[in-house]
């Protein structure tokens, strides 16, 4: 930081410009960008790191779910039993990472700084699309280091104060943004749990029933794919679980997400593939 | 060919801290106010987008009078500052002195320097502790001067009044509303107020507060103008009714506050006002040099009791849990 070594604010610091934090940094200090890394150490071809994981994401009437799992795995390993991978963007927004997890927390943190940053700056939040753009490009920005294989696939959901519904975004490494509609999935086990959705969901859900939804799916991603944590019964360790409304962004309660995993585990031991949807 | 003549260097600085106090005292003051559950800042400010107060970080907030585009750059710098701070070590890592502590060389440097004009400008930076021990609030000035300010706090053109509106009737421990009350009175008491009668309306205020009881670790709110007209409807009136009151009856306001606090308050505010007004020749230009000095000395007390170590609430809800290299979620 050059700040340290003067105990003057950096000219730069007072230069009118950017209201972007991650401009700012590529600027200032660009050894401190997630996506450093690549521009040093040449390819030396794509490291063979499996995408572990699951995140889920619903919206029900006035607002949207997110879910993850809590397992973290290095090759065939368990690296973590308990991480957690869904945050809070900001006061209306979440964001799940899929990926390699070092730079997905460090890509996470910038991406909250640069929505705090401009905020700040600005007097004013982005709009949900603007802080959808603003992902995208932190994503891009991470490509090359995609391309070694240390990629970072998050999900992004927020609540639309303009429109007052929440919405679902999904991206691609390139920085691709997708808008997705009514569910979501990422990661490892993301097939399964999106194949578990589509039976599961429905419009018109409560927010607790779409909670409901999300753990289902969780549970059959856990079921069929193995980097993907199912419900800790014996740790009691359970999904994250965010909801986020016209509210703001809430953690739910573990106790609370404790009670729907419980219920879901009582209902598998009779119906191990879970509740069974109608034929036609 | 024109020589320059000499000018000494005392007579130079004065001439650049005239300039800047003269500029300061053409506009309108801000106080800073602790209450029971955090620190206030009121400003009179007819704009509603062009802010005074605004939050710099988590448990930081930033006042200024003078010149926009001035203290808008300083504050720009700062939120660049803190961002860099907190990304870069902790949030936690963020705090009031580290902030002060640049403006103050930003701002020494700028005054002392040939070239620059000084900056037209006064700050606070406030920050806010786990218990009110802990709130601390820094007042900058245009040289870069520094100084550590107990319980309320005032700048601007007329600080001075301001600021002796306060030590009059200012109290440990009051609820935000009070507080609120309070500022919005010492606001109105400066030296524009001959006859003690002027009323600043809600949408000539501009109110925020540093909140301890927020849950988020963001800790800065607005006031918003419904708020304050709802809270000075009440106020004004009961205000102007006390002016009227002060030569015929000497105390028992009938206001709908919490009876004993406002009315030692309001017995104070008459003593205060038949001794004080008459006897304070108004003088704008000088007293924000006249204030700085009174300022502190009423918080003369050493006032780093408390270092600012930020608590453990806080930090945000991200795990550094990135210990082993490459990591899968």
């Amino acid at each position: 930081m050059t700040a340290a070594h003067d105990a003057r604010l950096p000219s730069a610091y007072l230069t009118p410009g950017t209201s972007s934090f991650a401009g700012f940094l590529a600027d200032q200090a660009p050894d401190l960008l997630p996506g450093r890394l690549a521009s040093r150490q040449q390819a030396v071809g794509a490291v063979d790191v499996p995408h572990g994981t699951t995140i889920v994401a619903a919206t029900f009437a006035g607002g949207v779910v997110m879910a993850g799992d809590r397992r973290a795995t290095m090759g065939n390993i368990i690296a973590q039993r308990d991480i957690e991978k869904v945050f809070p963007a900001d006061e209306y927004s979440c964001v799940g990472i899929a990926g390699s997890a070092g730079l997905a927390v460090e890509l996470t943190r910038l991406f909250q700084v640069e929505l705090e940053h401009y905020e700040k700056i600005e007097g004013t939040t982005l709009s949900l699309d603007g802080k959808a753009n603003r992902l995208a490009a932190l994503i891009r920005g991470n490509l090359a280091m995609a391309m070694q294989g240390l990629a970072v696939v998050p999900l992004f959901a927020g609540y639309d104060q303009n429109a007052g519904i929440g919405r679902i975004f999904s991206y691609d490494v390139t920085g691709g943004r997708y808008e997705e509609q009514a569910f979501y999935s990422v990661g490892s086990g993301s097939l399964f749990a999106r194949g578990s959705l589509k039976k599961l969901y429905r419009d018109g859900l409560s927010a607790r029933d779409c909670v409901i939804a999300t753990v289902q799916a969780l549970y059959d991603a856990a079921d069929d794919d193995s980097a993907t944590g199912g419900p800790d019964l014996a740790r009691r360790i359970f999904p994250v679980v965010a909801v986020v409304s016209a509210d703001g962004y809430a953690r739910m309660p573990d106790a609370d997400v404790a009670t729907i995993a419980d219920e879901i585990m009582a209902a598998r031991m009779q119906r191990p593939d879970g509740p069974a949807a109608p034929l036609t | 060919m024109s020589m320059p003549f000499y000018v000494s260097p005392e007579q130079l600085m004065r001439d650049r801290a005239d300039f800047a106090r003269k500029g300061i005292a053409r506009g309108r003051s801000l106080v800073a106010v602790q209450y029971a559950d955090g620190l206030l800042f009121v400003a009179e400010n007819q704009s509603q987008t062009l802010h005074k107060v605004s939050e710099l970080y988590d448990r930081l907030a930033f006042a200024a009078v003078g010149r926009y585009n001035e203290f808008e750059n300083l504050r720009i710098a700062g939120v660049r500052l803190a961002d860099m701070r907190g990304y870069s070590y902790d949030r936690l890592d963020v705090t009031g002195r580290g902030l002060a502590n640049a403006y103050a060389q930003t701002l020494g440097t700028i005054f002392s320097s040939g070239g620059e004009k000084p900056y037209e400008v006064e700050l606070f930076v406030a920050e806010l502790g786990d218990s009110p021990e802990g709130d601390q609030i820094y007042r900058l000035t245009y040289q870069g001067s520094i100084a550590d300010e107990q319980q309320y706090a005032a700048m601007g053109g007329s600080a001075e009044h301001v600021a002796e509106y306060l030590k009059e009737h200012y109290q440990p421990g009051l609820v935000l509303d009070d507080a609120l009350r309070l500022a919005v009175a010492a606001l109105a008491h400066d030296d524009r107020d001959d006859d003690g009668t002027r009323q600043i309306g809600p949408e000539a205020l501009e109110a925020a507060a540093l909140e301890r009881s927020r849950s988020q670790p963001r800790k800065f709110r607005r006031i918003t103008a419904a708020y304050l007209s709802d809270l000075l409807g009440v106020t004004t009136v009961a205000a102007t009714e006390d002016e009227s009151q002060t030569e015929t009856e000497p105390a028992t306001p009938t206001s709908p506050q919490t009876p004993g606090q406002a009315g030692t308050q309001r017995i104070a505010a008459q003593t205060d006002e038949s001794l004080v007004e008459p006897a304070a020749p108004a003088q704008p230009a000088d007293s924000p040099d006249v204030v700085d000095s009174t300022g502190s000395a009423d918080s003369a007390e050493p006032a780093d009791s408390a270092d600012p170590t930020d608590p453990a609430s806080a930090v945000g809800e991200l795990p550094d849990d990135s210990d082993s290299p490459a990591r899968d979620v």
